[in-house]
């Protein structure tokens, strides 16, 4: 393949850097063409599929596609729409036909929001909907924001983690950690439940087309549209926090966000007081003693190879790797 | 005051004539922007920070083709000697913030986020003379780390002359000397375009050129700095992402 089509540039390009002289691939993002040349207009890597050439950047703000996962804040609303802000290039609109009179029964400004994109407009904008029961109003729990490119898009963007505590990761970026609940349709990433409701998401998928007004069973009105928090015991608050600051630590070092990588890292912070762990001096200063097997320096490096299967037991991995800062 | 001894061919600070200061940036420093860098060259220290592209805050602000840029150029008090009190709207701040708008006009492609605005927000934390040439190196640092599609990095420097000689990178010292004629200039790299010259004081029309060409080889070093640092942070990012 690559000797038909000549030579392009591999690995890292940045800013105007030459992609490829070769007039039979086509631009796509992250380029562009002047004299009939691709150059890259954002640093990162290059990718190509067939004549189709792009650069991909990990530092990129979120821009939507259709069917992407999101958590949003309202930001204002409007007559017949809210406006959500997810992040992205544009705020989002939630639409709504029915329900003009009473706006902010359902929505209010600064309510979270967790929503599915189902169109996305020519200058960037979105278009939400929350048609499945199980999007809505996120509560009882805390918003952290990461990096977008941590959250790669995936089957499940719900992580249901022993500890009680549920994780929400939007694709753009923004993830809200809070109290168990029930899901009912969509498919959970579960320690505790292997069964993935899988036929839940076809039916998803046909609803993003069908593009009606939304339709939901009147019975669930009060539940779905609360914004007052349940009762939050102790324990639970722990963990919320615990699992807020593990993200907030992986978002640091750039460790993608899965159910792996978090429950890891939950794990490996059991060791230390949940305020403790956003302690850089904290944990250089674990890291220094030479002697503590599950120093922080381990947790970094446990957390990096556990989630991606290059090593999985504790003992190897100090006894290997014990050097690197 | 002496500010080059031809005796020695050395500058107040002995530095030679085509000489540059010390460059030392960092890119990603600030946690809740989109892009940032902390650029340093000599003693004149910026930080930038980059928000955006997002939805425009003011309706009147957004193009409906376009990206608007919004720059705030900001002088901390206690960025030189003389603590005098800027204001964010006193006269040269607007100038250099209208100056670093223009100039980062030419090369983002704008038409890809139409109705949306960028905001830099610049921060002069010391000043020791090139602030504009530091300032547009900054943040063309900052806009690559925030991934804002660019045609080309935009590199700055000044230059002056001084004793028949074309100087590189002046000083708030030289700068401050009375005859010495300063000549701040970006350069698109790729091209080789000028896309800002300001010159203070006057300057023969036949200096000129080798003032130009001294100042255009001052910006290909520049751009050699500024596009390791950006490959390093890119680079080490990959490396945590994919390990």
């Amino acid at each position: 393949m690559s000797s038909e089509s000549g030579p392009i540039s591999k690995g890292i390009v940045t800013t105007g850097s030459l992609i490829t002289r070769d007039g039979v691939f086509m631009k796509g993002h992250g380029t562009f063409v002047e004299n009939g040349e691709i150059y890259a207009s954002i640093t990162g890597t290059v990718e190509r599929i067939n004549k189709l050439v792009s650069v991909t950047s990990l530092r990129q703000r979120y821009s939507g596609e259709i069917g992407d996962i999101v958590v949003g804040r309202i930001s204002r609303v409007g007559l017949k729409r809210w406006l959500v802000n997810v992040n992205g290039r544009q705020d989002a609109r939630r639409k709504s036909a029915s329900d003009e009179l009473q706006m902010r029964k359902f929505f209010k400004e600064g309510d979270v929001v967790f929503a599915e994109v189902q169109s996305v407009f020519v200058d960037g904008a979105l278009s939400l909907h929350t048609r499945s029961l199980d999007y809505g109003k996120l509560r009882n729990g805390v918003v952290c924001y990461v990096s977008p490119a941590l959250v790669v898009r995936s089957r499940s963007h719900l992580i249901s983690l022993h500890c009680g505590v549920d994780v929400v990761l939007g694709v753009n970026g923004c993830i809200h950690i809070g109290k168990h609940r029930v899901f009912s349709h969509l498919q959970v990433d579960s320690d505790n439940d292997e069964a993935y409701l899988k036929d839940e998401q076809s039916s998803l998928e046909s609803n993003t087309k069908a593009g009606n007004s939304s339709t939901l069973p009147n019975n669930d009105y009060s539940d779905i549209y609360s914004d007052v928090n349940d009762d939050i015991d102790i324990s639970t608050r722990t963990n919320i926090s615990r699992v807020h600051n593990c993200i907030v630590i992986l978002d640091r070092l750039f460790i993608r966000l899965n159910s792996t990588s978090i429950n890891t890292a939950y794990e490996q912070s059991l060791q230390y007081f949940v305020p403790e762990l956003l302690k850089q001096d904290v944990a250089n200063e674990i890291a220094e003693s030479r002697d503590n097997k599950n120093s922080a320096m381990t947790f970094k490096l446990l957390v990096n190879s556990v989630a991606y299967g290059i090593l999985s037991r504790t003992d190897d991995l100090s006894a290997q790797r014990y050097t690197i800062e | 005051m002496l500010i080059f001894s031809e005796y020695l061919g050395l500058r107040i600070d002995g530095r030679r004539a085509n000489e540059l200061r010390k460059i030392t940036c960092k890119t990603n420093v600030i946690d809740y922007t989109d892009g940032s860098a902390y650029f340093e060259q000599g003693n004149t220290k910026i930080l930038v920070g980059i928000l955006g592209p997002r939805e425009a805050k003011q309706r009147s602000a957004s193009q409906t083709t376009q990206v608007t840029l919004n720059v705030e150029f900001l002088v901390s008090p206690f960025s030189s000697v003389e603590r005098k009190k800027r204001s964010k709207y006193d006269r040269r701040s607007v100038e250099i913030a209208t100056s670093i708008k223009q100039t980062f006009e030419h090369v983002i492609i704008g038409q890809l986020f139409p109705r949306s605005q960028i905001d830099i927000f610049i921060h002069l934390l010391q000043q020791d003379g090139g602030v504009l040439e530091a300032c547009i190196n900054a943040t063309c640092l900052a806009l690559i780390d925030a991934g804002i599609p660019m045609t080309d990095y935009v590199c700055a420097i000044n230059a002056g002359y001084v004793d028949d000689s074309p100087m590189l990178d002046l000083n708030m010292v030289e700068e401050a000397s009375f005859d010495t004629p300063n000549i701040t200039i970006a350069v698109l790299i790729r091209s080789g375009k000028i896309c800002l010259l300001q010159l203070e004081s006057t300057l023969a029309v036949d200096l000129l050129a080798p003032v130009l060409e001294l100042a255009k080889t001052g910006c290909k070093y520049i751009h050699s700095v500024l596009d390791s640092t950006i490959k390093e942070s890119t680079q080490s990012m990959i490396n945590s992402v994919t390990l």
